[in-house]
């Protein structure tokens, strides 16, 4: 993992300081509540529906054993027991109050971490790949480049007073992890045919909101050493020429689209062309610290299978299950990647109490190189623990009710906070998310059901991804009332796809009713081994809409 | 109004002229609307500065840049952060007069306006009453490095990080 230096830690608690001094000058009037709100915003502090909302920064989402035993602390401290991780690997706390604010930031500066960047028109926190550095289709590591994005984005003197907010994921793997088609920018890394160099193939353009787009590849192959250059002059066309007329169409995907991707193209390869590329790119010797922090830790030489695992796995039906659904491969012979789902049934999904922050604390410490990771669908994962570690990691989150056996299951349903907690929302999110898990709750009814991604979004702006929901679920309010929209066969992979409107919104009661009406078009029509995803693919939408549609017409 | 640069207060030397009449002004600032008219009438020893919108391309401004003592851009709203690219832009292409950034800025930014080029800040007085020059001297080095090559001196610490692995050998 990355460690601060010097320089990191001093800026860090510059940044805590002058959070304190501008929470100063508002309150004796130097700034105006106008003036101040992008600040604190900068700094992850929402004025929430109930409450003031902060949100941590978990940089590409990975956390160090102390990191979140820090935030558990917090959660206990100076909030009510509990976090809420994001679709953004993020944290957040909502009930903090804003006079503790900067003593939160302190603690989370104690331990590396701070809330830089987590809102505003700004670039935000950089997301990546949750199997970075383990994955067995990787490249190359995308880690390296996220923290190295991190720190040329912290407080940019130009690029700080955006039209919107910027989003930037990276992925280093074959299979995208990191939703980057979704991302204002998104990087792949990837060997160049020829060369054989490694490369970033770069897209512009993709986000969700109340206009989804799937980002557009502007280069195929970004030398790496470019990188800095290439994002400036991004940044820079957009800066000068992305929207500040209307909020709604300031992102940098609207720019893409209304003057096309190919002049958008030619501005951003003008202005690389044009600007001083070596003044502006890290050195490889500054690429090649950063990258040190995150060489795999020392594996032990293990066999590829495992034959205690194997024993357990035999000896324990419902952990066998768990170990089939919640691990992936490794690159590392006897070890797995293991997610721990947030989502058990009838919870609000990526909520965790600090009890719980404590013991997957102590699993990460005791099993997986006092390493974990922070997934986009709100689930932690514990990247390297060995086989036949396994059943005792699992015994133990059994106990703090983490076990669930139900990842990319239709039970792990992403949610955004919704109407219980956010200003913006126009619906309930949370309760639709645990009546769907209750209607699907059998453990061999979603075994028999496969993989299949249901997200949900309480209001348009779409923080939970419905777009790219196998199902998504848009919760929206018409005259007083809310209504939920089903959109069908969207994709947050490498094969992303926007998802298409099945029908009239429904009435909350009558969600589980629909979905399950789709499922079972899907369970009854599927050809063998074929997912969810693949049998909307093939079919189209038509069953399904009938489906829907005997719903929708016994509610109106 | 207030003008300001990184040691605190300064004097305007600058006039702002009725369309191109800069008559016998020392420093005449125009709007870019009437610069072409200024430029012809401009005498050997008269310097021009001039007031441009922050969505003026940079292919029209790079031509005249060279004639320029003075480029005032305008903020319209401190949340309108494309003067600093602008202002980016400008040095980019050479520019080595006087760069100006005006509008209701706040503190906070003073540091980006000066990584990004800018030398001055000429605040409204209604912003000024509210924040003190001493504020804005203390935001200035409020964090003493940055991250990023190119803005401004090389104590970025990207380039502090290269250095002292070349003191280490």
């Amino acid at each position: 993992m990355y460690r601060y230096d010097e320089f990191d830690a001093r800026f860090v608690r510059e940044r805590v300081a002058q959070f304190r001094d501008q929470v100063g000058r508002r309150l004796n009037g130097s700034l105006t509540e106008d003036e101040f709100k992008p600040l604190r915003l900068k700094n992850g502090v929402y004025l929430q529906l109930h409450a003031y909302m902060l949100r941590i920064a978990v940089p590409y989402g990975t956390l160090s054993s102390r990191q979140l035993r820090q935030l558990a602390l917090i959660g206990e401290r100076y909030d009510r027991g509990y976090g809420h991780f994001t679709t953004r690997q993020n944290l957040q706390f909502n009930w903090p109050k804003l006079r503790d604010i900067p003593e939160i930031l302190d603690l989370l500066a104690d331990v590396e971490m701070h809330c830089i960047q987590t809102s505003g028109n700004c670039i935000r926190n950089v997301t990546a790949d949750h199997f970075a550095g383990v994955a067995q289709d990787e490249i190359e590591d995308p880690r390296p480049t996220a923290e190295l994005i991190r720190q040329w984005s912290s407080l940019h003197p130009e690029f700080s007073y955006l039209p919107r907010k910027f989003k930037i994921a990276v992925t280093g793997a074959e299979h995208d992890r990191a939703v980057i088609k979704a991302h204002d920018i998104g990087l792949r890394l990837r060997r160049h045919p020829d060369t054989n160099a490694i490369s970033y193939e770069v897209s512009v353009g993709g986000g969700l909101g109340r206009t989804p787009m799937i980002g557009k590849v502007v280069r195929d192959y970004l030398p790496k050493a470019d990188l800095l250059a290439y994002l400036e002059a991004i940044m820079r066309v957009y800066n000068l020429e992305g929207r500040r007329d209307n909020k709604y169409k300031a992102r940098v995907k609207i720019l893409v689209h209304e003057i096309g991707v190919e002049e958008f193209k030619r501005r951003v390869e003008e202005e690389f062309a044009r600007l001083d590329g070596p003044s502006v790119n890290a050195d490889p010797a500054e690429v090649a610290r950063i990258a040190a922090y995150f060489a795999p830790p020392a594996y032990e030489v293990l066999p590829t299978v495992s034959r205690v695992l194997e024993a357990t796995k035999a000896a324990n039906p419902t952990f066998a299950r768990w170990v089939e659904v919640n691990t992936a491969p490794h690159k590392a012979p006897g070890y797995a990647a293991l997610t721990i789902s947030l989502k058990p049934i009838g919870q609000a999904p990526g909520d965790a109490t600090s009890e719980q922050m404590r013991l997957v604390a102590d699993l990460a410490e005791q099993y997986s190189h006092d390493e974990l990771r922070v997934t986009h669908a709100q689930n932690l994962v514990l990247p390297h623990v060995r086989q036949r570690d396994l059943f005792a990691v699992w015994q133990r989150l059994g106990e703090a009710g983490l076990a669930s056996a139900n990842v990319g299951m239709i039970t792990d349903i992403i949610s955004c906070p919704g109407l219980d907690y956010c200003a913006l929302a126009t619906a309930r999110s949370i309760p639709i998310a645990q009546a769907i898990q209750h209607r699907f709750a059998d453990a061999e009814r979603q075994r028999q059901i496969g993989e299949l991604n249901i997200k949900i979004s309480g209001c348009i702006n779409a923080c939970g991804h419905h777009h790219v929901g196998h199902i998504g679920i848009l919760g929206l309010e018409k005259r007083g009332i809310e209504s939920y929209q089903i959109t069908l066969g969207g994709d947050a992979t490498e094969n992303a796809a926007i998802g298409e409107i099945l029908g009239p919104g429904l009435a909350a009661e009558d969600v589980p009713d629909a979905i399950e009406r789709i499922v079972n078009v899907y369970v009854e029509t599927r050809q063998a081994n074929e997912s969810f995803i693949d049998a909307v693919r093939r079919l189209g939408l038509g069953p399904f809409k009938a489906a829907f549609q005997e719903v929708a017409h016994a509610v109106a | 109004m207030l003008l300001l640069d990184r040691t605190g207060t300064k004097t305007d030397v600058w006039t702002r002229s009725e369309g191109a009449a800069i008559d016998n002004l020392s420093h005449a600032l125009v709007d870019w609307e009437a610069l072409p008219d200024a430029l012809r009438q401009k005498a050997r020893d008269q310097r021009i500065g001039v007031s441009v919108p922050n969505h003026i391309g940079i292919a029209e401004l790079k031509l005249v840049l060279r004639q320029l003592s003075l480029v005032s851009v305008a903020f319209p709203a401190f949340s309108d952060g494309r003067g600093f690219s602008l202002a980016k832009l400008i040095r980019n292409h050479g520019f080595t007069g006087t760069l100006r950034a005006s509008g209701p800025l706040i503190a906070d930014q003073f540091a980006y306006a000066l990584s990004c080029g800018f030398d001055e800040i000429e605040l409204p007085e209604t912003s000024a009453a509210r924040q003190p020059v001493e504020q804005w001297l203390a935001a200035a080095s409020r964090i003493s490095h940055g991250y990023q090559r190119g803005y401004g001196d090389n104590h970025n610490i990207l380039d502090q990080r290269r250095a002292a692995r070349a003191a280490a050998g």
